[in-house]
């Protein structure tokens, strides 16, 4: 940010995810049309770790199309609310209150996911795939990062706007890098910290969400760029009872794919290719929430944007519903030998 | 291995959260301990600290591309 992204943009996969499509002609929305490389670093990063840590492993084949409807849901929230879990948190940390009524709905979307998932709630079982299909989406990032360096006709750039604030490529991508390598390790997720706390009552993951609480409301306060208050606030808009809305539905949609956005990316690097197809349904719904107008802006909700997340409340519910295995029992064998 | 009559549960394919929700409700039914067999790091890591937090020793064998976790009290 300070080194020339939009205010409290920080880090937000839901508005990158949308700027990319935006500059790949995906919707026309001129103000937010970048190839961020932020994104593609997290995933080169997160590829590259993954490999050297002998954990890449390409599989996929768990409900994929329930996955992508899902990331597309998932993204209608979180443009309602105007920011992936990542940016909410960013958000708090920068003094924008309206982020608490964003995290009030995300930890009661997790609340009503983990109700499906101690029924049963399952996408069912992955398989392994070839080495192969793993690597095509690092490679499709990579040429998505040649695009954004050769700048050809095609590609939509932001003359102002949020997509025209964005600092140097190469800082960018080497951010990016960072935040994928360390996220792969660490297993960083926004959702499933509130969700083990809830469950397992496991503190482990939470506490990657308080530490970035932590160090960027120190960094904000270091750089004079700490503003409390609700309103005033950078791409933000202060409609709390959608904020609420938007949110409840991105984290009742990561809590049922298994992740946030920020971690659906990192999935998607190391191999998995249910990630990878939630991505792209993020990409497809992003690119959607500008062409129908549901996304949020500074001004406030949209009156489609409200139809569209409680629409995807409903069908959110519906996934949840529908794959609730309630005859599910424990496939358990006595004192068997494990093939190996 | 068969010197434990340990019951079994198979997480393999499953993705987070669900090899921890299938450690969980193994353990309800059988407190003595379970094998869980897992195939990703993060299952396994991920039920290890579980288990450890209900206060179950951990070990684990590497067969092949899978882990085996035996938990016992």
């Amino acid at each position: 940010m300070v080194l020339g992204n939009a205010g409290n943009y920080g880090l937000c996969i839901a508005c990158f995810i949308r700027d990319t499509v935006g500059a790949l002609g995906f919707h026309r929305a001129a103000v937010v049309q970048y190839i961020r490389p932020e994104i593609i670093g997290i995933v080169l990063g997160a590829f590259f770790m993954a490999v050297a840590g002998k954990e890449y492993s390409a599989r996929g084949g768990s409900s994929p199309f329930a996955r992508f409807v899902l990331g597309f849901l998932v993204i209608v929230g979180a443009l309602m609310f105007l920011g992936c879990p990542l940016r909410m948190i960013l958000r708090l940390a920068g003094g924008d209150l309206n982020a608490i009524f964003g995290i009030l709905g995300f930890a009661t979307g997790i609340g009503t996911g983990i109700i499906f998932l101690n029924n049963g709630f399952s996408l069912k079982r992955t398989y392994s795939l070839s080495s192969f299909e793993g690597y095509l989406f690092p490679l499709v990032c990579t040429g998505i990062l040649l695009l954004l360096i050769t700048r050809p006709g095609f590609i939509f750039f932001s003359e102002s706007g949020p997509g025209a604030s964005h600092a140097p490529i190469v800082i960018s991508l080497a951010a990016g890098l960072v935040v994928g390598v360390l996220a792969q390790k660490t297993r960083l997720c926004m959702v499933g910290g509130l969700r083990d706390l809830f469950m397992f009552k496991d503190w482990h993951l939470l506490s990657g969400f308080l530490a970035i609480l932590v160090a960027a409301l120190a960094a904000n306060l270091a750089f004079g760029t700490f503003n409390l208050g609700f309103t005033g606030q950078p791409i933000a808009h202060s409609d709390g009872l959608w904020n609420f809305l938007g949110m409840a539905l991105a984290g009742l949609g990561s809590v049922l794919l298994g992740g946030c956005p920020l971690r659906q990316l990192i999935l998607s690097a190391e191999g998995n290719i249910d990630s990878v197809i939630t991505v792209l349904g993020m990409a497809a719904g992003a690119a959607t929430a500008h062409n129908f107008g549901l996304a949020a802006s500074a001004e406030g909700p949209t009156a489609n944007g409200k139809i569209a997340v409680l629409l995807g409340l409903l069908v959110v519910a519906a996934i949840g519903y529908f794959n609730m295995d309630r005859s599910f029992e424990l496939n358990m064998k006595g004192d068997v030998k494990i093939e190996a | 291995m068969s010197k434990l009559k340990l019951n079994q549960v198979d997480t393999r394919g499953r993705s987070c959260p669900e090899p921890v929700l299938l450690t969980k409700k193994a353990l309800e039914k059988n407190p003595e301990g379970v094998q869980v067999i897992a195939d990703n790091t993060t299952a396994r890591d991920n039920i290890t600290r579980f288990a450890r937090n209900l206060g179950y020793k951990v070990e684990m064998v590497q067969q092949g591309a899978d882990y085996i976790l035996t938990l016992t009290r």
